[in-house]
């Protein structure tokens, strides 16, 4: 196993920032751990990379032990924190020769690893890291973290705030390290991202919801899903809520996904409801649930 | 004009030394309407942003906002929006209750009616336990439901939103559009920047923006159609990418 | 190896293109120095005075043209009776009134002993201060031509002989304090500063997560600043020599190991700061207050450590600073060799041991 994790629990303080925590990543996979803001996907890397120590659990990457062989995974790991932290001041060169430098190597030495990479940025070498644009300083802060090639790599919401152009950029290239056979693990709010991932564990307030594959996590959703729209939104969703056979009811995008809790369920009654609501334009149609559904059917 | 226009705008462009950052946009946004000023970072759409709330002049071009004019009322529209953004929300080191005195204070509310607004507020998001407690201590997305609440303290006619639900989880994030929903439905306009393209499926109409200029602008279901793609994501994909 | 020199450049990149902090970094001295050599000054001159003189006979006569010749004092008016003292004073036209009591020179013949009164203007205490000092000046200087004609002493003197700046050059004070309050502040402040930037930046998270060991990364972010110290001390020597003709009595080598010393003490204790702040403002907040504070009051540099109450003395011997002031003010006044400042020395070092080995115990492998 490239990452093993088995009943990781950490608190500060008073919070409880990771509860009895296991999971497992094999090598090559690309895994995604996936949740909002405070569900403590950084506590769970910053303990992976040996920065925190857990309270209880212990955890191996790349086979050695978080705390014993804490040097050896430095060596070993690539780690992209959440926030953009590269050298503002440095140029795109000197950052990236900074961070070979001090993993002892070159970019010459691992270049085919960052080489689709880097000729995206190489334009822009001699502009300073705090002058390029959002989704140039990811690609430059991925970059860094794989110039010593490092067995696994652990990339901490890569994507925030950066613009779905980008965004789709980056997965490309993580899917192509991949097949270079690189363990990844990577987290983010986006439920969206979640499908590109070859395994993904759900995780709020500390807590893993599930883990599978994004396919099989939305194949298990146990309820036929319907989308919903009407001429007012707020009113739709208001009367939905008050009708009493209700399982969830959440607004998507320009729909609002309903999902009953009768069995023998026909659409039929509920438009009739809502017309009897002063609704019009009624549309009711069965759908697919998405990750962000069974997100909110398991941490309801 | 027309009373039913709250933002009405017209070649509005700001330059910086030869670059134009914002180039002759033209857009109109109606009273109640969810409206999504979509672009990546670099657009063009915080400078826009800018000039409509009034912190910043254009070089040319018309804008009027709540019915006031950009260029010599500026002054009337701050009084007539609300702002939230994720980056700035509440001070972390008052209470909620400070917090709400603070920002009604701002607005110029009196005391009367600060106390009513706040008692009601906390009411409807469910914070009276929480009432006394440092806003700091709060999971972010209670924070974001009082922060928006906040923005519409003094009943502003617009309230703009700066990506708003970025990294919230799901369900307070519903709760969060049900809430935006509701003041749109009592005739506050809410105008939305972001470049989450999910956060886009929720407006009523979007317009999306490519260096400085509008290149589509349509409701997500007609544009989702017009350029042949599931999501919003991969029309503005489609859109970047020319 | 490669990976340290490779560190030091890094931070030799930050330093060079931070141009605000740069200036204020080599602007700093020079400024302070010009300001307390200038400005902020003990010096006194023609301060205007008045005279009481009741006896109005030869010996008043010489000592008051003695006053009236020194460029310190000019007399701006003769008070003819002591109920006048307090409007001379209430007017703000003089800053001291001298009043010689009757018969002085008589008395002084026949008791041996005659009194002069200094009435100083004390809302300004420093000046104050230093007219009486230079009224005392004057008159020993007086009593002594006096007493060599004489066989017999008239008067015991207290023996307050101005020495080491018998000009009483007011910049000869400073320099020793200025050039002990720049060294902290760019060692100690700079240091713990690009710390805790690292910290705030995020990038600390990746240099944890490498194979450099802390002693690395704390030399690494020492050494540049060790440089840039040595650099501010040499110029205000040169500053001190050259325009305030300030002579170095002592050996400029021994100068130059001592200011070393010093440098390191306050850099371990910028790392010291580094490990308990995590943001760049209050690392400069408590490198202002629990350095720059306790540099200037208790150190001696301004108020002197003897007048102060004995709490505060016992605190101020573990003040780095205070150690240093005796040793370079040794060196620079005194001229002194390493055989009378040796105890300081040692001090100074052990402190700067003890520092050092807390700094890297308490340097965080990890986050927290």
């Amino acid at each position: 196993m490239s990452i093993s994790v088995t009943h990781i629990s950490k608190s500060y303080k008073k919070v409880k920032a990771l509860q009895d925590i296991s999971f497992e990543v094999k090598p090559g996979e690309l895994f995604g751990l996936i949740g909002p803001d405070g569900a403590g996907k950084t506590t769970l890397f910053r303990i992976l990379t040996t920065l925190l120590i857990a309270n209880e659990g212990s955890a191996t990457v790349a086979g050695f032990d978080v705390v014993a062989d804490y040097k050896k995974i430095r060596s070993s790991v690539g780690y992209m924190p959440g926030k953009f932290s590269l050298y503002q001041d440095l140029t795109v060169e000197e950052n990236l020769n900074f961070f070979a430098t001090i993993f002892g190597t070159t970019i010459e030495e691992n270049y085919d690893l960052i080489k689709d990479i880097f000729v995206q940025i190489e334009p822009f070498k001699n502009r300073r890291a705090g002058k390029l644009s959002g989704g140039m300083k990811q690609k430059l802060a991925l970059c860094c973290a794989l110039i010593h090639k490092p067995k696994v790599l652990f990339l901490d919401e890569p994507t925030t705030g950066v613009d779905p152009v980008s965004r789709k950029e980056f997965w490309d290239m993580l899917k192509r390290l991949q097949q270079k056979d690189i363990t990844i693990l990577v987290s983010t709010p986006y439920m969206d991202e979640a499908a590109l991932c070859d395994r993904i564990a759900l995780i709020q307030h500390g807590k893993i919801l599930e883990i599978d594959t994004p396919q099989s996590i939305v194949k298990h959703y146990p309820k036929q899903i319907y989308n919903v729209r009407a001429n007012n939104m707020y009113q739709l969703i208001t009367s939905l809520n008050d009708y009493e056979h209700h399982h969830s009811v959440y607004p998507f995008g320009e729909y609002v996904h309903y999902t009953d809790n009768r069995t023998d369920f026909n659409p039929k009654d509920l438009i009739q409801y809502l017309e009897s609501n002063n609704l019009s334009e009624v549309e009711i149609a069965k759908t697919v649930a998405t990750i962000e559904d069974t997100f909110m059917e398991l941490a309801k | 004009m027309n009373n039913n226009k709250v933002i009405q705008v017209e070649g509005l462009t700001k330059m910086f030394g030869y670059f134009t950052a914002v180039n002759a946009i033209t857009f109109d946004v109606e009273k109640g309407e969810i409206f999504g000023f979509l672009g990546a970072n670099g657009a063009g759409k915080t400078t826009a942003m800018k000039m409509l709330i009034g912190i910043s002049n254009p070089n040319s071009g018309k804008a009027k906002v709540a019915g006031f004019d950009v260029f010599t009322h500026a002054e009337d529209i701050k009084k007539n929006i609300g702002y939230m953004s994720q980056k700035f929300a509440l001070y972390d080191d008052l209470t909620v209750k400070e917090n709400i005195t603070f920002f009604g204070g701002i607005y110029g509310l009196s005391r009367k009616r600060i106390k009513e607004k706040s008692a009601v507020l906390i009411e409807e998001l469910e914070l009276e336990k929480v009432a006394n407690k440092l806003v700091g201590s709060l999971p972010l997305g209670w924070k974001q439901k009082l922060s928006f609440s906040v923005s519409l303290l003094h009943d502003p006619k617009i309230v703009f939103l700066d990506e708003p639900t970025g990294g919230v989880d799901p369900i307070t994030r519903r709760q969060f559009w049900e809430m935006i929903y509701k003041a749109a439905d009592q005739g506050t306009t809410v105008f939305v920047t972001t470049h989450y393209m999910d956060e886009a499926e929720y407006c009523d109409r979007v317009s999306i923006m490519v260096n400085g200029k509008i290149e589509a602008l349509d409701t997500p279901k007609k544009l989702k159609e017009q350029f042949k793609a599931e999501t919003m994501n991969d029309v503005f994909l489609k859109l970047a990418r020319g | 190896m490669k990976r340290f020199i490779g560190f030091i450049k890094k931070e030799f990149y930050h330093i060079f293109r931070d141009r605000r902090s740069l200036f204020i970094l080599f602007g700093m001295p020079i400024a302070q120095i010009l300001l307390f050599g200038f400005a902020i000054t003990n010096e006194i001159n023609n301060v205007d005075i008045a005279i009481l003189d009741h006896s109005k006979d030869a010996t008043t006569k010489e000592i008051i043209n003695k006053i009236a010749s020194s460029k310190y004092f000019s007399i701006k008016q003769m008070v003819n009776r002591e109920a006048d003292i307090a409007s001379v004073f209430k007017k703000g036209q003089v800053k001291a009134v001298l009043n010689f009591e009757k018969d002085f020179s008589k008395n002084l013949i026949k008791e041996h002993k005659a009194t002069i009164q200094i009435i100083t203007d004390a809302t300004d205490p420093n000046t104050a201060n230093t007219i009486s000092n230079y009224v005392n000046a004057i008159l020993q200087k007086y009593q002594k031509e006096l007493n060599k004609d004489i066989t017999m002493v008239y008067q015991i003197v207290p023996e307050t002989r101005m020495v080491y700046n018998p000009e009483l050059k007011s910049v000869y004070m400073f320099v020793p304090g200025v050039m002990t309050i720049i060294l902290m502040l760019v060692s100690a402040m700079m240091t713990s500063i690009s710390i805790t930037r690292e910290k705030e930046l995020g990038t600390m998270e990746i240099l944890l997560v490498s194979p450099l060991k802390p002693i690395q990364v704390i030399i690494g972010k020492v050494f540049p600043y060790i440089f840039l110290s040595i650099i501010n001390a040499v110029i205000i020597v040169m500053l001190s020599i050259f325009i305030f003709k300030m002579p170095v009595q002592g050996s400029l080598f021994l100068l130059g190991l001592e200011s070393i010393l010093f440098i390191i003490s306050a850099l371990a204790l910028g790392i010291l700061i580094s490990t308990i702040s995590a943001t760049q403002q209050t690392a400069m907040m408590i490198s202002l207050m629990g350095l720059m504070l306790p540099v200037i009051l208790l150190s001696g540099f301004i108020f002197p450590i003897s007048s102060m109450p004995v709490p505060l003395q016992v605190i101020s011997n573990i003040i780095p600073a205070k150690w240093f002031i005796i040793i370079i003010k040794g060196i620079m006044l005194k001229g002194v060799g390493l055989q009378f400042i040796w105890k300081e020395t040692l001090i100074l070092l052990g402190m700067t041991v003890f520092f050092m080995a807390l700094s890297v115990k308490k340097y965080k492998i990890r986050l927290e």
